[in-house]
């Protein structure tokens, strides 16, 4: 074994994952792509840029790149992967879908984090406070106008649930 | 961690301090009219609550803070390790005469905010010291932060100035970021303001009056040419800026 690897655990998606033989400065979404196996979470600028990293730590949204994985012992990590049951789509991801917020859907999955997070918090948000819990998410490819309709299908269709 | 991730630096051991909840505090001294922010506090949570109540100007330079994924992330502990003259908060630290106070384990010390910050990216933190806090005082007067960057969420700024009104002792105070090699107060500005107004109530500052104050700030702001902006620019927007700011003061 490297003599500068370490061992610790992480809670991710509700399950506690225990990584070893890793390198002290890996990034979590390093180890949630490459230790943990769960590729929805996406890696492209590596600062924090992007936001196609984006998951859930301790009920904050963050950029896992920025997040050295060793000290996120502790902290329940929530990813893209753990918002639907598995077989159906959430309401956020269902939007996307029928609204065609998705182009290349390389950015996808940190929106739907970022948008989850949002109406966690926030079930009926203004346009600026959609724009504003977006703005950490770059879209290339649909721009941004299919993308807010798809939040705002979200939030109908969830409202229309709990009324 | 961007370091590391674009293998700048390759580090074998760590110490994390992330979960240390002693460096995320607020405490807030109303005996000294004082507040001190834990290094590790997120700028998120002074974008509202009791540190936007006390320093406003501070709020405001944290709402500016990259995204809310940055802003969950980003510390003044951490802006004032990287001493980038274009770290938001340190304008408005300059401005308010902040305290670092550090911590090694052999000992503990507070240095003044302005011999802190030595130059591009370079600090007076020795060896073994952590920055533990920061503290402010709280000023009686208007105080605002404002900011330019190429679009609103996600810059680094171009230019930023933060201007602090003392009206129980009639002086004011302004700071530039992103315009020099560390932040600069503009010193010779403000005494001459206060020269000019009586800056212990609300005034109205003259068009000839703002124009000479915006001139004279801009003149005291040393920018460069870089990938993020001109110098004449910056120049430009520093007076733009300060203007706009000194007006609030007088209105709000």
């Amino acid at each position: 074994m490297n003599p500068n690897s370490e061992i610790y655990n992480l809670r991710v998606n509700g399950k506690t994952h225990e990584i070893r033989d890793s390198w002290v400065g890996e990034s979590l979404l390093f180890v949630l792509r490459e230790r943990l196996n769960l590729p929805g979470t996406k890696g492209a600028c590596e600062q924090g840029e992007c936001g196609s990293c984006t998951v859930i730590m301790d009920g904050q949204a963050v950029c896992s790149c920025l997040v050295m994985a060793a000290t996120a012992i502790e902290s329940e990590i929530q990813t893209v992967e753990n918002l639907s049951d598995g077989d159906s789509l959430t309401d956020v991801q269902d939007a996307f879908v029928t609204e065609g917020g998705v182009q290349c859907g390389f950015c996808t999955p940190g929106l739907v984090v970022a948008i989850e997070h949002l109406l966690s918090q926030n079930p009926d948000p203004s346009e600026i406070e959609i724009k504003e819990a977006i703005s950490g998410n770059i879209c290339r490819c649909t721009g941004y106008g299919r993308i807010f309709e798809a939040v705002d299908k979200a939030v109908s269709v969830r409202k229309a649930k709990t009324a | 961690m961007v370091e590391i991730n674009f293998n700048h630096r390759k580090p074998t051991d760590v110490i994390a301090l992330r979960r240390v909840d002693e460096l995320k505090s607020i405490q807030i001294d109303t005996e000294k009219s004082q507040i001190t922010i834990g290094a590790g506090l997120p700028y998120q949570q002074m974008e509202h609550g009791e540190i936007a109540l006390h320093l406003p100007a501070l709020a405001q330079a944290a709402r500016t803070v990259g995204s809310p994924q940055i802003r969950s992330a980003g510390t003044i502990g951490g802006n004032l390790g990287t001493c980038s003259p274009a770290g938001d908060a340190l304008p408005v630290l300059s401005a308010l005469d902040a305290t670092v106070n550090l911590q090694s384990a052999e000992a503990s010390r507070s240095v003044s905010v302005h011999d802190f910050m030595v130059g591009v990216k370079r600090n007076a933190r020795l060896p073994g010291e952590i920055i533990v806090s920061t503290t402010l005082p709280i000023v009686s007067g208007w105080q605002g932060y404002a900011k330019v960057g190429v679009r609103n969420a996600m810059v680094i700024s171009v230019a930023s100035c933060c201007l602090v009104v003392d009206r129980i002792n009639g002086t004011i105070a302004v700071a530039l970021g992103a315009v020099g090699p560390t932040i600069i107060r503009c010193r010779e500005t403000e005494s001459w303001l206060a020269s000019q107004v009586d800056l212990k109530t609300k005034t109205t500052i003259s068009p000839n009056l703002l124009q000479e104050f915006g001139t004279r700030i801009a003149n005291e702001s040393k920018p460069i040419d870089d990938h993020r902006s001109t110098a004449a620019y910056r120049r430009h927007a520093v007076c733009v800026l300060a203007r706009r700011l000194l007006t609030r003061a007088n209105s709000q």
